[in-house]
C-alpha cells in the first residue's frame, strides 16, 4: 500500500506541489487536476496551466471523527474551493478555528504536510487553504 | 559585477505560546525569564508545518520578489537542524515545489544555528565564482527543546530564503568572513529527541568569543565603523545575547539600527533561520545606499559574516511579497500548553 501511494504521489507533484493543471486550446476551460480527455472531446488540444493560488470556499464541512492518518489534526475543515480560473477543488482548510470555516471564506493555497503513514513513512506534501 | 541577494522571503507560522503558559506548567519564575533572557513569546509550528513547507513558502516569496525562472537556480540548499528526514534531503522536495527544474545542485547543510547562513555563504560564492546565474540559500527551522529545560521557552519555527544573482540586486554583498573553532556547547547526538547545552559555558566561550571573532573580522576586513551601518543583525537565541554583543561592538541597541532586526523577543529562535529572519526584516524596510552588518552564530561553534549594501533596485521589489514583520504581530493564534505539546509531539502515544 505504501509503495503503490509513494509511486502515485511522485507522479502526481506537479499538481500537489505547484497546482499544475492545464487547459483545452480550444474551449479555453481549466481542469484540475490535469486531464487528457475532456467531455465531448477525446483528444484535445492541452497546455499546462497553474492555478493562480486563491480561492473562495463554495461549499465545506468540519471533520470531527477523522481517518487515520488526519486524526491528530481533528477538528479540521473541508471546502469545495472555487479558483479564480474557474476551477473547483478540494482541500482542507488549516491554521483557521473550524467556526469561522464558512462559504464566502477568501483563502490562498500553501504548501503543507498532507499525511503520513507513521513515524517512519515517507512524509507527504501538498496544498491547503489558509484564509486570506 | 555586482554578486549579492536579487530577491528574499520570509515564513513565521501564526501559533504563539507565551513564555508565561510554559514557565506556568514548570513552576518556573516567568519575570524572571522574561527579564534574564528577553523572550516574551515564541513561534510554534501547526501540525502541517515543518522545515520543508516553511522553506517552500519562503522561497516562493523569495521568488516573486526575484522575478526570476526558477528553471535557472543553479544550487538551492537549506541549513537546518530540524530537517524531517535523518536520510532524505529537504532541498529536492522544496526545489520541486517552488519548480526548480532538474539540474539543480541540492543539499541539506547542518552548523546547529548557523546552517542558514553557511546555506547563503555557499550559494553567494557559486554566483560569485561565476558557475551558475542564480542559486539559494534558505534558513529554516522547527526547533527542539527538551520540556522544562530552558532551551523550551526560547525554540521556535521560521524559515528566510535568499536568491543570489548579478542581476537586479537588491543587496550586494561586499564582504565575508568566517569564524569557527571546536566549542562543544550545544549539540544533539544521532537519535536523541532534544539537544543538549553546556549551560553558562554557551556564553562567553562560545556565541560572544564566536560572535565577536567574526564581527571584528568583518569590521577590519570593510575598514568600516559601526556608525557606518544603517542596521545590524546578530544570531539571537534568547532576546539578551544580541543585544549584549551588538553593545560590544559599538552599535546603537536603542535605535533602529540593532532593533529592525532584533526579532527574538517575540518570536523565539528560529536556530537557523534566527540571523537570516532578521536580515529579511530588515531588507524589508532598508533604503538604497544602507549598509547591513550580519553575523551569525552556530554552536559547535562558528559564525558566518556578512555586509551588505542595499540599492535603488529594492523600491522595484519590496512589495512583491509579504513583509517579515507583520507575519510576526498580525493574525497570531495563542496556544494552550497542551495544544503545543500536542503540536510539537511531546506527547507519547502507542500509535
Amino acid at each position: 500500500m505504501a509503495d503503490t501511494l509513494t509511486a502515485r504521489v511522485w507522479r502526481e507533484q506537479p499538481q500537489r506541489y505547484r497546482m499544475i493543471g492545464n487547459k483545452d486550446k480550444a474551449t479555453g476551460k481549466v481542469y484540475f487536476p490535469p486531464r487528457q480527455a475532456v467531455p465531448g472531446n477525446l483528444n484535445p488540444e492541452m497546455e499546462e496551466f497553474n492555478l493562480s493560488g486563491t480561492g473562495e470556499v463554495v461549499a465545506c464541512t468540519v471533520i470531527r471523527v477523522a481517518p487515520t492518518p488526519f486524526t491528530d489534526l481533528a477538528p479540521y475543515g473541508l471546502a469545495v474551493i472555487e479558483t479564480p480560473d474557474g476551477v473547483k477543488l478540494t482541500a482542507q482548510i488549516t491554521d483557521v478555528p473550524v467556526e469561522d470555516v464558512k462559504i464566502g471564506l477568501k483563502v490562498k493555497f500553501e504548501f503543507r504536510r498532507i499525511f503520513e503513514d507513521n513515524d517512519a513513512s515517507v512524509i507527504y506534501y501538498g496544498y491547503k487553504a489558509v484564509p486570506m | 559585477m555586482a554578486v549579492g541577494i536579487i530577491g528574499w522571503g520570509a515564513d513565521i507560522p501564526r501559533n504563539r505560546i507565551k513564555l508565561e503558559t510554559i514557565a506556568a506548567v514548570w513552576g518556573a519564575d516567568a519575570p524572571s525569564y522574561k527579564k534574564g533572557l528577553l523572550l516574551f513569546e515564541k513561534s510554534v509550528p501547526s501540525p502541517d508545518q515543518d522545515v520543508i513547507t516553511l522553506s517552500v513558502e519562503a522561497s516562493r516569496y523569495a521568488l516573486l520578489r526575484a522575478g526570476i525562472d526558477p528553471t535557472l537556480i543553479g544550487a538551492l540548499y537549506i541549513g537546518s537542524e530540524s530537517h524531517p528526514y535523518a536520510v532524505k534531503p529537504s532541498g529536492t522536495t522544496v526545489a520541486e515545489a517552488i519548480g526548480c527544474g532538474h539540474f539543480t545542485h541540492c543539499a541539506d547543510f547542518e552548523f546547529a544555528c548557523k546552517a542558514g547562513s553557511e546555506a547563503m555563504y555557499v550559494a553567494h560564492s557559486h554566483v560569485k565564482a561565476g558557475e551558475m546565474p542564480y542559486a539559494m540559500g534558505i534558513g529554516a527551522d522547527t526547533s527542539q527543546g527538551a520540556p522544562g529545560d530552558a532551551l523550551e521557552y526560547s525554540a521556535s519555527a521560521g524559515a528566510a530564503a535568499f536568491i543570489f544573482g548579478t542581476d537586479k540586486v537588491v543587496a550586494t554583498v561586499d564582504h565575508t568572513v568566517s569564524w569557527m573553532s571546536d566549542t562543544p556547547d550545544f549539540w544533539r547526538r544521532e537519535h536523541e529527541h532534544y539537544p543538549q547545552h553546556a549551560g553558562r559555558f554557551t556564553g562567553e566561550p562560545a556565541y560572544f568569543r564566536t560572535t565577536l571573532g567574526a564581527a571584528n573580522a568583518l569590521m577590519e576586513n570593510s575598514g568600516m565603523k559601526p556608525e557606518d551601518f544603517a542596521y545590524c543583525v546578530f544570531h539571537q537565541p534568547n532576546g539578551k545575547f544580541p543585544q549584549r554583543a551588538a553593545k560590544m561592538m559599538g552599535f546603537d541597541i536603542d535605535s533602529p539600527q540593532f532593533k529592525v532586526g532584533w526579532l527574538t523577543p517575540w518570536l523565539g529562535n528560529t536556530y537557523s533561520g534566527a540571523s537570516p529572519l532578521g536580515l529579511s526584516a530588515i531588507l524589508d524596510v532598508a533604503k538604497p545606499g544602507d549598509k547591513i552588518f550580519m553575523v551569525s552564530y552556530g554552536s559547535g561553534a562558528g559564525s558566518d559574516g556578512f555586509v551588505f549594501t542595499v540599492t535603488d533596485e529594492i523600491e522595484n521589489v519590496r512589495n512583491n511579497a509579504p513583509f517579515t514583520r507583520p507575519q510576526l504581530d498580525d493574525d497570531k493564534h495563542y496556544l494552550s500548553y497542551g495544544e503545543y505539546a500536542k503540536y510539537r509531539r511531546k506527547i507519547r502515544k502507542n500509535s
